[in-house]
């Protein structure tokens, strides 16, 4: 999910990129179509437009000023000539009260919001864009600010602003602030890592036009959806304030009215009605108006699935033309792998895949990032992401078919069965709890044993995956430990279950060169020692070399070749898979030959195992 | 850790020290009307130079701040300018009757919004909907009109409850829970609908991630995935917004006092900022500051008890 929403936002950076390059009219065009097709936006912001514009012709629309007094008029009931709603405790026209009340509602607007954003921007431009002492101090500043209960400090400094609303409003403001500024903060400091900044300045652009140029183009967008909502905030804080009875008593506001209305609630509850339900109507159509805008200009929120649901599959999933091979340990048929597509309708990432892990053999499955061949292996585990589908195929698990199989029928065989071993090991443990009752709390659910001997076995385990001072680690947490000693205790956890079938996906790309090596040295040990069948899937031939008895090549989706390694490293045939081999044989003229040093440092180490 | 907990309140004193030097500023610009209001119809240029005089607020504003502060040291925050009433005591038992209606309000906020949002986050579907809808209404309805509508309703229609008035805990406790009812129902609405949101938008954050997959493919129940594993390290970040949203109660519960008559510390504050008592605005604004400080200390001691990277610094 959040792939996905990290991969439509840098999308949306491109194609604001290419606005730059003149493109521009066309997404901008497509953007506003987009707003303009949405009934949300559509309706809310008519409804404000026609609102401010009552405003706006407030001397127009009615003859009455604001504050003129009738003794004719006093509680007048709605209807009576000349006052359409009435006239309120004062003898007032409330119909011309309430639009003179939206003109300060949408100055208290223009001001709050207006000076949260000035403060906000620059401030957050400044501190995302400057070094460390800049930071932290705006940071500092901002989370003080933040933390200042604001009705109560607009309360307090009543003396000194004497009430008055439009300097109420401009301390609110700043009181506002701190959300602007954390959003366009943390934009900088994305943006700022970006190439396209680095281009610039290298380019040799001073730093204020960068900030002018590139950072202010990309956080437009969260501002104006954040505009809308601190125009509700000013609204809803003016309105109470006034209802209090803050500030001068001839400025006609809904928080006033509310007031007025609240006393005289049992004898005319129309003049209580009309002010509650035209600032309910500004501040819901701000709201609602804000969600919409967020929906268009940074794509839909993330909508949670059912946890524990099980993967999802197309109803008629079980089709293929291959025959299922009894021998097999693992054998995926014909799968197909979608996910939504932004333009609408799926986008298939793994299209018809064929693959056969026999029993206590090593298959490499080969291909460049974004191949589909980490989304295969999820498919086998049940874990792919909610927004996946598996539109076809079948995957056989000795003899049993795992799609379509919910997430408690899958349960007994994770673990204990088909195992794990991510590519991150850092992301991969969970950082509020010590290693050991991790791995634990895993042994103990694969093999039903007691707590006590489920750590006797992990602890043993730590032991046998090299490393030093099992205990030590076991009471560490994540964070306390190297990368390649997290990739060791992910193994441990692995295999502490002896299970027939390890899936490891990329398990040496993010460890140190000489660490790969004693990781896979490691993995060849305990899957002949387990006599355990292993997916690997990678994208470096070196680590297939070294390890996997059969190679699937997998490219865009599809298997493009599949062998013994013998046959795919003597006798390629087809052209993608001569292009990865020839990008190893390369380096191997740079780096003398990864394989071989691989093989010989993981043998010093453990032991001479090659 | 003890040297901790006493750095941060040291930096609590120092800020506390930072706003009330700003405030004293900023109020000494309204000395003159302050003297203004208090003589009323007999102010002569006369008259309010002998009342300054006598308030000791024609001095240099920096000697009447460190006379302030040598008083306020000992505990002496001076004297209400109206009623003569000692500030310090007053302004805690103000504190206290807000602090009864907000921790209520604050304590069946944190229940609702972890359920609905730790819910709506794993189950998705239905339950997410409703989850946005209620957050949504929570976020339209102003927070003044849901006062009145939820006092219009319960007691002026179905006449279940006292409309206003506070009934003090210690003299008659049932009388207590009724008298707060309905404005912890007014604050409970509007902060479930921001916490429930941040809870739903962290957990769907911390569901997604690797080590909640690895920890699946060893077998581990949902259960323990969504309560033990994915809440406990959204417990952190919605435990800041905890912090935050009782800070803000602080200030909300002003207009949820006034419409409901509650003698709390906001009204006071709003009394004290009308007539433009400078003392007890001053001591208002030092327990606002030091509670501000020892809530924020609270947070933090509490997230670094949940996350170990911050615990070992």
């Amino acid at each position: 999910m959040s792939k996905l929403a990290s991969s439509s936002k840098e999308m949306s950076a491109v194609s604001d990129t290419t606005a730059q390059g003149g493109h521009g009219p066309a997404a901008r065009t497509s953007t506003f179509k987009k707003l303009l097709r949405d009934p949300q936006f559509v309706i809310t912001a008519s409804i404000l437009v026609l609102v401010v514009l009552a405003g706006i012709f407030a001397g127009v629309l009615s003859h009455h000023g604001p504050n003129d007094a009738e003794l004719s008029a006093i509680n007048a009931p709605m209807g009576t000539d000349g006052h359409p709603l009435g006239g309120d405790e004062s003898g007032r026209d409330i119909f011309s009260r309430l639009l003179h009340s939206i003109n300060t509602a949408v100055i208290s607007a223009l001001i709050g919001a207006g000076v949260a954003v000035v403060v906000g921007v620059v401030a957050g431009l400044i501190g995302g864009y400057f070094g460390k002492v800049t930071r932290a101090t705006t940071e500092w500043i901002f989370n003080l600010v933040m933390t200042f209960p604001g009705i109560l400090v607009l309360i307090i400094l009543m003396p000194v602003t004497g009430g008055d609303y439009r300097a109420t409003m401009l301390v609110f403001g700043v009181l506002l602030s701190p959300g602007i500024f954390r959003i366009v903060r943390n934009l900088v400091l994305g943006v700022k890592n970006e190439l396209y900044v680095d281009a610039a300045r290298v380019s040799g652009l001073g730093d204020l036009r960068i900030l002018a140029r590139h950072v202010l183009f990309v956080i437009r967008g969260p501002i104006i959806i954040q505009t809308a909502f601190l125009c509700g905030s000013a609204i809803a804080v003016q309105s109470g304030l006034a209802f209090l009875g803050v500030g001068s008593l001839s400025t006609p506001s809904f928080g006033a009215m509310i007031s007025s209305g609240f006393r005289n609630l049992y004898v005319v509850p129309t003049q209580f009605l009309w002010p509650s339900l035209s600032l309910g109507v500004m501040t819901a159509c701000l709201v609602l108006m804000g969600n919409s805008l967020r929906d268009v200009l940074e794509g839909g929120q993330p909508r949670p699935l059912k946890m524990g649901a099980g993967q999802r599959s197309a109803q008629d999933a079980a089709t293929s033309e291959l025959a299922a091979d009894e021998s097999a340990l693992l054998q995926v048929r014909n799968l197909g792998i979608a996910y939504a597509a932004a333009a609408g309708g799926a986008n298939e990432v793994v299209r018809g895949v064929n693959l056969r892990v026999a029993r206590g053999k090593v298959l490499g499955l080969v291909g460049e990032s974004g191949s589909g061949k980490s989304q295969t292996a999820f498919a086998t585990l049940g874990v792919l992401p909610n927004a996946a589908l598996v539109t076809r195929g079948s995957i056989l698990f000795d003899g049993r078919e795992l799609l379509g199989l919910s997430d408690a029928q899958m349960r007994p065989l994770r673990g204990k069965e088909i195992a794990y071993i991510p590519q991150e090991p850092m992301s991969n443990l969970d950082p509020s709890y010590k290693v050991g009752s991790q791995l634990v709390e895993g042994t103990r659910k694969a093999l039903g044993v007691s707590k006590a001997e489920a750590k006797q076995r992990v602890l043993a385990l730590l032991d046998r995956v090299g490393i030093m001072d099992p205990q030590r680690t076991f009471d560490s947490y994540p964070h306390q430990i190297s990368g390649g000693m997290a990739q060791r205790v992910l193994i441990a956890g692995a295999v502490a279950s002896r299970p027939r079938l390890l899936i490891a996906d990329e398990p040496t790309t993010a460890l140190d060169v000489t660490v790969q090596a004693e990781i896979l040295d490691l993995l060849r040990d305990l899957q002949e020692e387990l006599g355990m069948a292993v997916l690997i899937v990678t994208h470096n031939f070196g680590v297939v070399a070294d390890i996997c008895d059969d190679i699937a090549v997998m490219n865009k989706g599809v298997i493009v070749e599949q062998g013994t390694a013998e046959q795919i490293f003597a006798n390629p045939q087809d052209e993608y898979t001569k292009m990865l081999l020839g990008s190893i044989l390369d380096e191997d003229k740079v780096r003398e030959d990864p394989p071989v040093v691989a093989g010989a440092a993981g043998g010093a180490i453990e032991g001479g195992a090659a | 850790m003890i040297g901790y907990i006493l750095r941060r309140l040291l930096a609590g004193v120092v800020l506390a020290l930072l706003v009330t030097l700003i405030t004293f500023l900023l109020l000494s610009t309204s000395f003159e009307d302050v003297a203004k209001t208090i003589l009323g119809q007999s102010a002569t240029p006369d008259t309010i130079a002998a009342l300054l005089h006598d308030k000791g607020w024609d001095r240099p504003v920096i000697v009447q701040y460190i006379d302030w502060l040598g008083h306020g040291l000992t505990g002496d925050f001076g004297n209400s300018v109206y009623d003569s009433q000692e500030v310090a005591p007053a302004v805690a038992h103000r504190l206290s009757v807000t602090l009864s209606i907000i921790i209520p309000a604050l304590i069946i906020s944190a229940v609702l919004s972890t359920v609905l949002g730790v819910w709506a986050a794993s189950r998705g579907g239905v339950v997410d909907r409703i989850a946005q809808i209620i957050s949504l209404i929570g976020y339209i309805v102003p927070n003044l009109l849901l006062a009145i509508g939820l006092v219009w309703l319960l007691a002026v229609q179905l006449k279940w409850l006292p409309a206003t008035g506070y009934t003090p805990l210690s003299e008659n406790p049932l009388g207590w829970a009724k008298s707060i009812v309905i404005p912890v129902i007014a604050l409970v609405i509007g902060s479930v609908a921001s916490m429930s949101a941040q809870i739903r938008g962290r957990m769907i954050d911390e569901l997604s991630k690797d080590y909640i997959r690895t920890l699946r493919t060893r077998g581990v129940s949902t259960m323990s995935l969504v309560i033990k594993h994915a809440l406990r390290n959204a417990g952190g970040p919605a435990l800041t917004v905890l912090g935050l949203e009782f800070i803000q109660m602080l200030g909300g519960a002003l207009i949820i006092e006034n419409v409901f008559a509650l003698p709390g510390y906001g009204s006071y504050a709003f009394n004290a900022s009308l007539q433009g008592d400078i003392p007890l605005i001053l001591g208002i604004t030092v327990f606002g500051v030091l509670l501000v400080t020892v809530v924020n200390l609270a947070t933090d001691l509490v997230n670094g008890w949940l996350n170990p990277k911050a615990r070992l610094m």
